[in-house]
């Protein structure tokens, strides 16, 4: 019955199909990869899956600064950057103090209210884009990157509560009443209790909300249209649509659009999956 | 088993709540009445026009053919989705669970399409599924394909209307079930080795184990991955655009790109705030429940 005396052809069958998998995951890693890397002359729809027979870095370079009727996508990459980075911050730190209060300073009806925050994270936002564009425009902050940073941070605001306040909740009580003791109050205890230990908390909210504002479209194709601040993902589905643009160049430029977030997952795996989890209301 | 609080402490919990408290309400419940007017408004031009019509582009709607045929996607896409997702994710799940060599590889492999823009995977898949012609020769898949002897799978994929939406479907299985094996695994290590073992000592066969001890003990996860894939499902926006668009005769059309073409091309503002409150019930009949119950559950232990 244990591992070692099972019969060795349905070890070799389970690892084949694990492998199978991974071939079918990894396939359009291949293509983009092998695609991107081969010069203008070697590109040929019909030979596809095959090696270039020379590495060029034509594509990339074609692919950020662009030519031939088509500026390229390094600005864009700026662009994503410039959103990423402020509304992370800030969703994240909103949440870290809703999630503190949440967990540890309860009172009537706060689960009521944490329920109709996390509600916030399910909605299609179909359902309130068109008075995001309205208040935006009001505001003079429609087609900027201010606009789509202080929509992402908003709608961001449910799920870092929800990461921060399922963390906090695994902070011992007693260290929180042992500080209101030595006479901290809501904010001593906040600095000095839950902030130093909140990095790892801080970790996987952050890439959570990094990788889905990297990746976002819907937001940026509704409010930032304008070419100058448009984020990488909308003007890479207008690179790809766009006729004047070879095949490869569009590969390359995907690629490149994916690195970022994909690199975070290869090196903080851990907290990414974390993130995953906490996203399924799971702690 | 409430303390009491003294006063100023409690103002100052409120105070540190009460941007994000501010915020949500205006720009999602605040958004979502407003949304509800519109739906119910003349606005289909435009300029703004909130004459109240009732429930009339509602109607409008259910009799538009586009919106008939999306809906009819829209299902076909998420029974396909959630199928193919949880089948493939719960297969990897288990076998990764034998103590395999290089299981946290494999786990990589499996998950990091999760990590990628809609985009992306739309971008890719359109160039992989693109099927070549009969007179220049197969490409992307189908090209694969006739290399490796199965020539006879070969399809015309998102463009062939018979396979529409479900081509894209394959496309979103490929990004989304490493989730669930993530969520799968997460739960099949939780599960103590003892329960297995004592129906294996009991006389059940290795399937039996699966069927009669494991998968009931998975419920909740199943359940889970179940609100999480099917509230995306009905929201899939990015992967349509990026892939296929709406497709010859609307074959991969949903009704969440009909709501933003409707609305910021033809400034058809009131009959996109339908389209959009029609997903955002639908949403809320999937998650609602979910949620007042994962809350109160939770506020029980």
């Amino acid at each position: 019955m244990t591992m070692g005396r099972r019969i060795p052809w349905q070890r070799a069958l389970l690892y084949l199909v694990l492998v199978g998998f991974a071939a079918f995951y990894l396939m359009p890693v291949y293509v983009l990869v092998v695609t991107s890397l081969k010069s203008f002359a070697e590109v040929n729809l019909y030979r596809m899956w095959d090696l270039p027979h020379s590495f060029s870095l034509e594509s990339f370079r074609k692919a950020l600064l662009g030519g031939f009727g088509f500026t390229g996508l390094a600005h864009n990459f700026v662009n994503s950057f410039y959103v990423a980075i402020p509304a992370t911050l800030a969703s994240a730190f909103l949440g870290s103090l809703n999630g503190y209060v949440l967990s540890k300073w309860r009172f009537r009806g706060s689960n009521t209210l944490f329920t109709l925050l996390l509600f916030g994270m399910f909605i299609p936002y179909q359902s309130i884009l068109i008075p995001l564009v309205q208040t935006l425009m009001k505001l003079g902050l429609y087609g900027s990157i201010p606009g789509l940073i202080l929509a992402h941070t908003v709608y961001g605001i449910p799920i870092t509560t929800l990461i921060f306040r399922n963390y906090y909740a695994t902070v011992p009580r007693e260290l929180v009443e042992a500080a209101r003791i030595d006479g901290a109050g809501v904010l001593g205890v906040y600095t000095r209790i839950m902030l130093p230990v909140s990095m790892p908390g801080f970790v996987v909210v952050m890439i959570w909300q990094f990788t889905s504002i990297w990746n976002d479209f819907l937001f940026a194709v509704t409010i930032a249209q304008n070419p100058a601040v448009q984020p990488v993902t909308v003007a890479l589905n207008n690179l790809a649509g766009s006729y004047i643009v070879e095949w490869n160049v569009q590969m390359a430029g995907s690629l490149m659009a994916a690195l970022p977030t994909l690199l975070v997952y290869i090196f903080l795996g851990r907290y990414f999956m974390r993130g995953l989890l906490a996203g399924s209301l799971k702690g | 088993m409430r303390r009491r609080w003294l006063k100023g402490e409690r103002l100052i919990t409120l105070l540190l709540l009460l941007p994000s408290v501010i915020a949500v309400a205006v720009f999602v419940y605040g958004f979502i009445g407003w949304t509800g007017y519109v739906s119910m408004s003349n606005w289909n031009q435009l300029l703004p026009d909130y004459t109240f019509v009732g429930l009339r582009n509602f109607l409008k709607l259910f009799a538009h053919p586009r919106f008939q045929i999306d809906l009819r996607n829209l299902a076909v896409f998420t029974g396909l989705f959630l199928t193919g997702s949880l089948a493939i994710g719960f297969l990897l799940a288990v076998l990764l669970d034998r103590k395999v060599r290089g299981e946290g590889f494999f786990r990589t492999i499996y998950l990091y399409p999760m990590s990628l823009s809609f985009i992306v995977t739309g971008v890719v898949w359109r160039w992989l599924m693109n099927p070549g012609s009969p007179q220049m020769g197969s490409t992307g898949i189908n090209l694969l394909l006739e290399k490796i002897g199965l020539g006879f799978l070969k399809s015309g994929w998102y463009t062939d209307p018979r396979v529409g939406i479900k081509a894209v479907a394959v496309a979103a299985i490929w990004q989304m079930s490493g989730y669930v094996m993530a969520m799968y695994l997460a739960g099949l290590r939780g599960i103590p080795e003892e329960l297995r073992e004592a129906a294996r000592v009991d006389g059940a066969s290795e399937w039996q184990v699966y069927r009669y001890v494991i998968l009931p003990l998975l419920r909740p996860i199943t359940l889970g991955a179940i609100i999480i894939l099917g509230h995306i499902s009905l929201k899939i926006y990015d992967l349509i655009v990026a892939m296929t668009g709406p497709g010859i005769g609307f074959s991969t059309d949903v009704p969440a790109y009909f709501m933003w073409e409707t609305t910021f091309h033809a400034n058809r503002f009131a009959q996109g705030a339908a389209i959009a409150i029609i997903l955002l019930l639908m949403v809320s009949l999937l998650i609602v429940p979910y949620l007042i119950f994962s809350v109160r559950r939770e506020a029980e232990v």
